[in-house]
């Protein structure tokens, strides 16, 4: 590659960037201390709350999926009118404080509303559940699904959609054979995201699940409680098991697909 | 067998107006014409992905206008052939056997023997993509052919290949077609439409301007589209035979005409040569042209460019010539005069 002073300058900015991303968590990594990571590891409530973070992010994402996939295809393949009103609510929560659309569900699920009526009269109270929680993850890890799939979906060549058509297959054999292997690289990345976007949520979870605490929570809660000597080795202890798990999801996804 | 009538269609600014085809059982029917004459829409109305504003088409006399896409028995093999890449060869041409309540083992068989008559049963473990051009069509062939269908659809099926593969592809849809198997092939290639039709429907602007054999259309054409579309005036039926020690070839129009072509060919076929390599001389000359012969004027006509000379030397040649030429020359009808043009302008389309 021919080397240009724009192109050195450019390296160099992007260095910057990938330093400011980069250097905060290597510095916490080794700030903190090797006895104190062992044990915040041992500690059960910290275990709970990052099983209960990635178990109840990995549900609403594989619960919504069912709703959302189907929706991403039609936004893929069908002009309907007000089709711009529809792309601009799915990215709506994308752009309001996180907070805010926590008040605003905590209002949709709390005794008051009719949802939490028909849940109360079933003896369950939302407010507080990991229903609840679930429910925060998902209205702000939606887009990033929503967005994935339907982009895979419209790379699918509709040729292919309308030859298996011709081929004798029913509109659903189509999309089930055709159209979703064809997206599922998107659609899992689009998963992927969606499940680490809903795990890392603060804001909307702890305004309508303070208890029972997920891993963000519970973080915040130490560094408010303790000080940041204490938050620490439970935000790198969940930062290192989040990694693994999203490098394994892919893999095992990606894979899959390959020798289906 | 397939009849089409009155089709009429608007997508966008384009209109198809009253197309109407039949082709009959076996036949292999030819849809010719420019780039967007309209005749990918006309099959994609016989397969069902289009419905059109009206009128009707018909099936060995069942209407299918309010049949499903899948309850059609219509094969359309596109441009672009359409492969699954996610699936292998052998999952390709199993996809329209699955969901009829078959048998796996009789899905394998149904897909072996289509593999078979199309030669690529080698290819069956292999993934579509890394397949040639020429390896691609035929399994987009096998695809659509194990599901037996009434009448096969192509949309320009040798447009993507190099001229050896389409030499190939050509003899195996004729082989296609003698085994019965009714064929509608839409081209925008002339030489393509005249070397497998039966008959032969040119399309032009949404319309069909002329349906009938290639001598038909080609030696009779009905309108100044299809005459300048074909461009080929000077079109005979022909045996064709390779002389000995040299790089030409004699063919023979009826029992008289020899005209010499450059190349080697052993076959009955088609030739065409331009119009406008045909010079016209009041005596014979000295030319390099091996096709030399005396004829008679028997008409004149002014053209857009030039005026177009018909002499009958035994069968009608025309020749397009200045007007210029003609003043000087001072030909009428009636004239005698000679015809000469180069074995190396003469084109011949064998393998019938």
């Amino acid at each position: 590659m021919q080397k240009s002073p724009i192109k050195l300058l450019f390296a160099f900015l992007g260095g910057l960037v990938l330093l400011f991303i980069v250097a905060p968590l290597l510095g916490m990594v080794f700030a903190t201390p090797l006895a104190s990571l062992v044990d915040t590891a041992a500690d059960t409530e910290v275990q709970q709350s990052i099983w209960r973070t990635l178990s109840v992010s990995m549900g609403a994402t594989l619960a919504f999926s069912v709703l959302a996939i189907p929706l991403a295809y039609m936004l893929a393949r069908h002009n309907f009118p007000l089709k711009n009103v529809v792309l601009g609510i799915i990215d709506l929560p994308i752009v309001i404080p996180h907070s805010a659309a926590g008040i605003a569900l905590l209002g949709f699920i709390s005794r008051d509303s009719v949802i939490g009526k028909v849940a109360g009269s079933m003896g369950i109270n939302l407010v507080g559940s990991p229903v609840a929680i679930a429910i925060a993850m998902a209205f702000v890890s939606l887009p990033f699904l929503l967005n994935a799939a339907r982009d895979g979906f419209a790379g699918v060549p509709e040729r292919l959609e309308k030859a298996a058509l011709v081929l004798g297959a029913s509109p659903a054999r189509v999309f089930f054979t055709i159209s979703l292997p064809l997206a599922w690289r998107s659609i899992v990345s689009g998963l992927v995201m969606m499940f680490a976007r809903g795990m890392s949520e603060f804001g909307a979870v702890v305004i309508v699940a303070y208890h029972p605490m997920v891993a963000p929570v519970l973080i915040f809660d130490r560094f408010n409680a303790f000080g940041l000597k204490y938050a620490r080795p439970a935000a790198v202890l969940f930062i290192a098991i989040s990694l693994v798990v999203f490098v394994v999801i892919r893999l095992i996804a990606i894979k899959r697909r390959k020798n289906a | 067998m397939l009849n089409v009538n009155h089709i009429y269609k608007t997508l966008g600014v384009f209109n198809l107006r009253d197309v109407s085809l039949k082709v009959s059982k076996g036949e292999y029917f030819v849809l010719l014409g420019p780039s967007g004459a309209g005749k990918s829409i006309v099959l994609e109305i016989i397969a069902g992905l289009i419905t059109p504003d009206s009128g009707e088409i018909e099936i060995n006399g069942i209407n299918l206008n309010s049949k499903r896409i899948q309850e059609r028995n219509v094969g359309l093999v596109f441009q672009d052939l359409a492969i699954f890449p996610h699936l292998s060869v052998r999952h390709n041409i199993a996809y329209p056997l699955h969901g009829k309540g078959l048998k796996k083992r009789e899905i394998n068989r149904l897909v072996i023997e289509a593999a078979q008559s199309l030669s690529i049963e080698h290819l069956l473990r292999r993934s579509t993509t890394t397949l040639s051009g020429g390896e691609q069509q035929r399994v987009a062939l096998a695809r659509t052919l194990v599901t037996k269908p009434d009448v096969l659809l192509l949309d320009e099926p040798l447009s993507s290949l190099d001229v050896e593969r389409r030499a190939e592809i050509r003899k195996l849809l004729r082989e296609i077609n003698r085994k019965g198997q009714t064929i509608i092939h839409v081209t925008h290639d002339y030489e393509e439409a005249i070397a497998l039709a039966h008959r032969i429907a040119v399309m032009n602007n949404g319309i069909i301007e002329q349906t009938g054999t290639p001598q038909e259309v080609f030696s009779k054409p009905a309108s100044s589209f299809v005459a300048g579309f074909g461009g080929i005036k000077n079109f005979f039926r022909v045996n064709a035979v390779s002389k000995k020690n040299q790089d030409l070839a004699e063919v023979t129009i009826g029992e008289q005409i020899a005209i010499n072509l450059l190349g080697n060919a052993d076959d009955e076929g088609y030739i065409t040569f331009p119009e406008n390599g045909v010079s016209i001389s009041k005596s014979t000359t000295d030319s390099s042209s091996q096709n030399v012969f005396v004829g008679k004027v028997i008409d004149i006509y002014p053209q857009r460019f030039g005026v177009e000379v018909v002499v009958d030397i035994g069968v009608n040649v025309y020749s397009l010539v200045t007007q210029e030429s003609i003043q000087k020359l001072g030909f009428e009808i009636g004239s005698q005069v000679w015809v000469s043009f180069k074995a190396g302008s003469v084109r011949f389309i064998g393998g019938l």
